[in-house]
């Protein structure tokens, strides 16, 4: 069972010498094979959550479990997409993708397989030996997530991935992680602050307060893209058209919207 | 800072100050400013450094004492490097290791190379092992430090990656943490070559029986000045081409990062 739960997390953070809590009593669920986005105004902890997840930090008080097991450090079972992409300057396309596969034993051939298949999926062949800076910021966040899916973890957990691609790459990466979703689930937890990336892409969609960091509302996505039958879209304008879409993103909108102070910007 | 000079410019600026260097030396050898034994020519000193290549002084020609002393620098540096980036790298990342070493290193590293030369060549002797163990006392720290900071500095992001896709700690230090602070240990290096270098001269002119800094002592005894300048130059000379060399591979590894 590759879960995540958050029980109850709050997390406080110092800075300057001054003391913030970032979430309070943040609880939520990523069932088996259910694509969870979690968004939120910026600052409200929702990278903080998905970090817990990772094991890269860990609860003031609750716990995050995994699988069932509670999350004590990072491991190759909880494939992570960076915002920053993450990948190491001083290794190929190729070395980069290779990385996870060699902590996880893999032999030599089957991992060049394996990467093979990813670099196609991802739209790369042909660049296995370039260096990332060679790379446009498109072409190296298609990298940081091939490095991530030929790990076939049962856990994805990506961090505002599309953030830095322009509008097209974006949407075409959108339809190609729901096409690869739905080939093979997985347990996805999917940050971002896009209402429409949330809507199009998630079974679910948990819309968080600004700091400190709690639960607004979760909304259910799949049952109306089920009853409406998105999934004979094929292109991820067609489903942006939809009423039931827009009655949906609308929704989230307005809880967003709700918290937004006069004097903010 | 200023304004930018031309690569053109900025060559004939050198050339000019050499230029009036050995015009104000020259002068000064001409009118005979200090006594000819005190003060040669430069040309006297350019004749003398050709002679040696054919005459022995001091039982070795010029090249001679010079292979010695790169021998003895080479084998004294390469121990320091690879002694000082390991464990600099392994301290960045395992604290226990950093309180271990750190207040060892701590009061060992103000000991200047030179105050190492009583022990060492009772120790290993006036061959190779005791001017060996002066340059490591002088290339060591460098290559210890930057190292450290090196691995101390690396962007997070990135040990976060490494961490995430399953890779222990001894892969962390050789697949990120080496490669992240390339830069930093090869600016050590060079420091380290340097410090290394000037470390064993100054051994070889107190306590060593071959070498060009023994050279320039033998020479000192004889009263003979165009020998110790040829020294000098000599040294100062290799110095440099280390130098260039550390800073040609510098450039290398900055390229293909794509800076």
């Amino acid at each position: 069972m590759a879960n995540i739960v958050l029980d109850n997390v709050s997390r406080s953070f110092r800075r300057d010498g001054k003391e913030f809590l970032a979430l309070d009593r943040v609880s939520f669920v990523c069932n088996e094979h259910e694509f969870v986005a979690v968004v939120g105004p910026s600052g409200c902890g929702k990278t903080t959550c998905m970090r817990m997840a990772a094991g890269l930090d860990f609860p003031g008080s609750g716990s995050v479990k995994v699988g069932g097991k509670v999350v004590k450090a990072p491991g190759p079972d909880r494939a992570v997409v960076f915002q920053q992409f993450a990948l190491f300057p001083w290794k190929t396309v190729y070395e980069n993708i290779e990385f996870g596969l060699r902590s996880l034993g893999v032999g030599r051939d089957e991992a060049a397989d394996r990467i093979a298949r990813n670099l196609k999926l991802m739209n790369l062949e042909g660049y296995e030996s370039a260096y990332p800076h060679q790379l446009s910021g498109g072409m190296q966040q298609r990298v940081a997530i091939a490095r991530a899916y030929v790990l076939n973890p049962d856990v994805l957990l990506m961090d505002e991935p599309f953030g830095a691609l322009d509008a097209q790459t974006r949407t075409v990466m959108q339809e190609e992680l729901l096409r690869v979703g739905r080939a093979n689930p997985r347990t996805v937890m999917f940050i971002t602050h896009a209402v429409d990336e949330a809507v199009y892409l998630a079974d679910r969609v948990v819309v968080m307060t600004r700091r400190p960091g709690t639960i607004m509302q979760i909304v259910d996505v799949k049952p109306v893209r089920d009853a409406e039958d998105w999934q004979k879209y094929e292109r991820i304008e067609d489903v942006m058209d939809l009423e039931s879409f827009v009655h949906l993103r609308t929704r989230i909108w307005r809880l967003l919207r709700e918290q937004h102070q006069p004097g903010d910007h | 800072m200023g304004d930018k000079l031309k690569r053109a410019e900025l060559m004939w600026l050198s050339l000019a100050g050499l230029l009036i260097f050995f015009g104000v030396w020259t002068f000064a050898a001409w009118v005979e400013l200090a006594p000819r034994k005190f003060l040669p020519l430069p040309s006297q000193v350019v004749e003398r450094g050709i002679e040696l290549l054919t005459q022995p002084f001091s039982g070795q020609t010029l090249q001679g004492h010079l292979a010695v002393s790169i021998e003895r620098y080479l084998s004294g540096f390469l121990l320091a490097a690879a002694v000082g980036v390991p464990l600099g790298l392994l301290m960045g990342w395992y604290r226990w290791l950093d309180n271990v070493i750190t207040p060892l290193f701590d009061s060992l590293r103000f000991i200047a190379p030179i105050a190492w030369v009583p022990f060492a060549a009772l120790w290993f002797g006036t061959g190779i092992g005791g001017p060996m163990m002066i340059i490591f006392a002088g290339a060591f720290a460098p290559c210890l430090i930057n190292a450290y900071r090196g691995a101390r500095f690396v962007d997070p992001k990135y040990i976060e990656a490494a961490q995430v896709y399953g890779a222990s700690g001894p892969r962390i230090v050789y697949e990120v943490l080496l490669p992240a602070s390339l830069p930093s240990i090869i600016a050590g290096l060079r420091i380290s070559a340097g410090a290394g270098w000037q470390s064993l001269i100054g051994a070889e002119l107190i306590a060593a029986n071959s070498g060009v800094g023994l050279m320039m002592v033998r020479a000192q005894g004889a009263l003979d000045t165009s020998i110790v300048m040829v020294g000098m130059v000599a040294v100062g000379v290799f110095g440099m081409l280390v130098d260039v060399a550390l800073r040609g591979i510098e450039k290398r590894v900055q390229r293909k990062r794509g800076h």
